[in-house]
């Protein structure tokens, strides 16, 4: 029990010194790491938001809605399906009614005429058969069901969970691209469940103004304004079909309520803004998807800032058409639900950019570039939790957290030493190679240490020297019946075994449960105790006996303190 | 040595003061429940949703003037403490505000979720106006409804597995009278460490299931150790009777029993003075949790055996641990 081969020895050993070598890299400087050869490991822990400062935070992108959308967005595909197309091959079919149930998810389409109802089915089974998109191949978005009277479309379980699949990851992309534009950060955009992305901005940002360039939607386009219906008029409520009642942006930095679903503009209220509301038609002319890029820049012939913008062909063809044929008329660019800029058309524009001039501040301009550069979301994304914690905050605790852990482990360390002398020693090194042991397998592990990780460090210290202190108890109880300290040892090690096993396993797997039910700082302190748990096994039982091995068999001492 | 906390060959009888630890333990179990029932428990937003935000300044913040600036903003309930997070910090202010609305359907959860937000950049504009632009958010803490559900569902689940999961340990390493004794202590401990958490009104939180866990775990070490002694010395004195059996076990690991949670509580200690604010109520936790786990594998877990009875032949068995 007490003699180790050279082999063991060297493995014992051997294995503390990696842990070593995988801790070491935590304390050199980036460069120091950067030049080091390419064998020596250089993973390093990395501080917790907690520690470091940053903002945690948990969004949903509201997949009912996008699912909504397209079945929305169908009906009117079928609705144009039921009418003649351009040569005239296709006959009318008459519609009774056709409405989209948005408790049931079904469009239930009644003909005015039952004998139509084989066609109809036929042009409505064309139009819902989709066209891949996140959707395997072949397989039908729509389910189509015809009665007596009616036909039903459904959308698949399938194609909803795909559609709301690619919305998460539609919306992780935009996320990614507003607040990592250069993917120079290290920021976390991560999804979680069936409809939830998690992201984790590390640094200083102001949490307000990254939830307020995450939360929007970015829907950007561009209309004709209706000089001929009065403003008055429209505020109360005589409107033309088609036409659309917008507020005017007004870059004060008040939260405003954005569009109702379905809406194209915010609601106007008496109050709400101080700006006249402008009259557009709905319709857009030109669409955000068909912008390419924007950028911010200095108005080189004006005061303030302003966004320029490229159209891809597609936009910049519809673009110079539309400027064409409307010189002199007022168009108006909309950006979730507020006009950001209402122009007077100078000249056609052809060459397929343009700029937004306004009443920018340079950060406004930048944001609302990006914004446009980003690219819309699917969905809104509703904040369900925000963890913010602030660098000076973090860098406290940093202080907090080493001094507990210097204290608690120094203190450890005397009273084993008070307690079971040299034996004590012996904990004393095995706690310190614990420590070792654990920075080493956390840097290894990539894991990232938060405040509670450090407590689980800190108690697993006061723990650590249980099993150390079970084989010492051990030990002096076999002195006591009379045995020789080598019988003694060999025997504390043998007997004390099967109490540490089990006392063990079972903090493990109180850890074991914290990772996988915990959420977020649970999990940095269950990662640390079951690591610790594990590492203090190995130190405790083996390492310690490889000295007190050496010790009692080497220098055969008569009797020990103990 | 130089320290020595428990003589070396104790005889205390442990035993024969069982039901004196009944009566105390059956005690403070009642009454844990009854504070649990009456009081109840002063959950943080983890768990009730809503917002905290920790404001500093340079100068000292009055919290009255504090109170008067959020009692104009309709926010429902709030909190204001004094909070020092290490002992040369900025002075500063815990604000805790209630979860604004309830959200059952899908439009109102929306709506709730957003209230949180609204709820959360009012109480800033609030801070900044009475405290000028030198104020510091050190911290922010919004919890919708939706995720505080979660959580409570996960936390609960998470002690209720943990004890299942060690109940099914020691089923299967010892026998189920052991198992049974092990469970009493653990449940023992868990009611009156919520019951202390109920009577101080110290906040309930996420970081408290993660110490509640580690009592678990820590409860049961000890027990277990005891336990292991327990069935060592079924072994060798088969003829001795149960409960001076049970005395001579827990006396054989006491000095250990002791060490062990000297030595937790010394890291411990460390951790409550020195760890800051954040880690205070998880530390005050487990120190709490030490000393009942302590107390419960002595008096709690070992005079359990003596009511089930235990097998006392265990000849025929192999030995059940296994030797490395």
């Amino acid at each position: 029990m007490l003699q180790f081969t050279k082999a063991q020895t060297a493995g014992i050993l051997g294995l503390v010194v990696l842990g070593l070598l995988f801790a070491v890299p935590n304390f050199l400087s980036d460069e120091t790491r950067a030049g080091l050869p390419g064998f020596v490991p250089k993973s390093t822990i990395s501080l917790g938001l907690d520690l470091q400062g940053g903002s945690h935070l948990l969004l949903k992108v509201d997949t009912d809605k996008v699912i909504e959308d397209r079945l929305k967005a169908t009906m009117t595909d079928i609705r144009r399906e039921m009418r003649p197309n351009r040569n005239a091959s296709r006959e009318r079919i008459s519609i009774d009614n056709l409405a989209f149930n948005a408790e049931t998810g079904e469009i239930r389409l009644r003909l005015a005429d039952a004998g139509d109802l084989e066609e109809a089915r036929v042009r409505v089974r064309d139009v819902t058969r989709g066209t891949g998109g996140g959707l395997g191949l072949g397989l039908r978005p729509y389910a189509v069901n015809a009665t007596d009277s009616e036909i039903v479309v459904t959308m698949t379980q399938e194609a909803q969970t795909a559609y709301a699949l690619e919305a998460v990851r539609d919306s992780i992309e935009v996320v990614r691209r507003r607040i990592d534009p250069a993917g120079n950060r290290e920021v976390l955009i991560a999804p979680q469940g069936s409809d939830r992305i998690v992201v984790q901005v590390p640094g200083d940002d102001d949490p307000e103004a990254l939830k307020a360039i995450i939360n929007r939607t970015g829907q950007l386009s561009f209309h004709a304004v209706d000089q001929t219906v009065n403003v008055g008029n429209a505020l109360s409520g005589l409107l033309p079909p088609g036409r659309s009642l917008c507020p005017q942006a007004e870059f004060d930095g008040v939260v405003r309520p954005g569009p109702q679903s379905g809406e194209l503009c915010a609601p106007y209220e008496d109050g709400n803004y101080t700006l006249p509301p402008i009259v557009l038609m709905e319709d857009a002319e030109v669409t955000g998807d068909m912008v390419q890029t924007a950028s911010a820049s200095q108005n080189p012939d004006g005061f303030g800032f302003q966004i320029n913008f490229e159209f891809d062909n597609r936009g910049a063809r519809r673009f110079g058409d539309y400027t064409r044929n409307n010189i002199g008329s007022v168009f108006a660019i909309v950006l979730d639900g507020e006009i950001i800029s209402a122009p007077t058309i100078q000249s056609a524009i052809t060459t397929g950019s343009g700029r937004i001039t306004g009443d920018f501040s340079p950060a406004e301009a930048a944001q609302t570039a990006l914004l446009i550069r980003s690219g819309a979301l699917p969905a809104e994304l509703t904040t369900l939790e925000q963890r913010s914690v602030s660098a000076t905050l973090g860098a406290d605790s940093v202080r907090a957290g080493t001094y507990a852990l210097i204290i608690g482990f120094v203190a450890v360390i005397i009273y084993m030493v008070l307690s079971y002398g040299r034996f004590g020693i012996y904990a004393d090194m095995a706690l310190i190679a614990n420590v070792i042991l654990i920075a080493g397998a956390l840097s290894l592990l990539g894991s990232t240490l938060t405040l509670p990780g450090i407590a689980g460090i800190v108690l697993t210290i006061g723990m650590a020297v249980d099993a150390n202190v079970l084989i010492f108890e051990r030990i002096r109880e076999e002195l006591r019946s009379g045995k020789t300290p080598i019988n003694a040892a060999e025997t504390g090690y043998q007997k004390a075994w099967s109490a540490i096993l089990d006392a063990n396993v079972t903090t493990f797997f109180a850890a074991l449960i914290m990772f996988l039910l915990g959420a977020g700082p649970v999990r940095g302190f269950a990662i640390t105790l079951a690591v610790g748990v594990v590492t203090s096994v190995f130190t405790a039982y083996v390492l310690t006996r490889l000295f007190a091995g050496g010790y009692l068999i080497s220098k055969r001492p008569k009797a020990i303190a103990l | 040595m130089f320290l020595k906390l428990v003589p070396d060959e104790t005889a205390i009888k442990f035993t024969k003061m069982r039901m004196a630890a009944l009566a105390m333990s059956a005690v403070l179990v009642v009454g844990s429940i009854g504070m649990l029932v009456t009081r109840g428990l002063n959950f943080g937003v983890d768990f009730t949703g809503g917002v905290t935000i920790e404001v500093a300044d340079s100068e000292p913040i009055e919290l009255q003037a504090v109170r008067d600036a959020l009692g104009g903003l309709g926010l429902g309930s709030y909190e204001v403490t004094e909070i020092r997070d290490f002992a040369d910090s900025e002075p500063a202010v815990l604000v805790r505000v209630a979860q604004q609305q309830e959200g059952d359907g899908e439009a109102e959860s929306e709506a709730a979720e957003l209230a949180q937000q609204e709820a959360l950049q009012k109480v800033r504009d609030a801070m900044t106006a009475l405290l000028g632009d030198g104020v510091e958010f050190r911290k922010e803490e919004v919890v919708g409804p939706t995720v505080s559900g979660e959580l409570i569902q996960k936390g609960a689940m998470a002690v209720a597995f943990a004890i299942g999961m060690m109940l099914i340990y020691i089923w299967l390493r010892f026998e189920w009278q052991f198992s049974i004794g092990a469970i009493i202590a653990l449940v023992h401990d868990v009611i009156i460490t919520l019951g202390v958490f109920s009577l101080t009104g110290l906040e309930f939180n996420l970081s408290i299931i993660a110490a509640i866990l580690t009592i678990v775990g820590y409860s049961m070490n000890d027990t277990v150790v005891v336990y292991d002694r327990v069935r060592e010395n079924l072994r060798k004195f088969k003829q001795k009777p149960l409960d001076e059996l049970l005395d001579v076990s827990v006396n054989d690991t006491l000095s250990r029993t002791v060490m062990t949670s000297v030595t937790t509580l010394l890291a411990l200690a460390s951790l409550a003075i020195f760890g800051g604010e954040v880690l205070r109520g998880f530390t005050l936790a487990m120190i709490w949790g030490i000393l009942i786990g302590t107390y419960s594998s002595i008096f709690v877990a070992s005079p359990v055996l003596l009511a089930t009875g235990v097998k006392r032949d265990w000849s025929k068995q192999a030995t059940a641990a296994a030797t490395p």
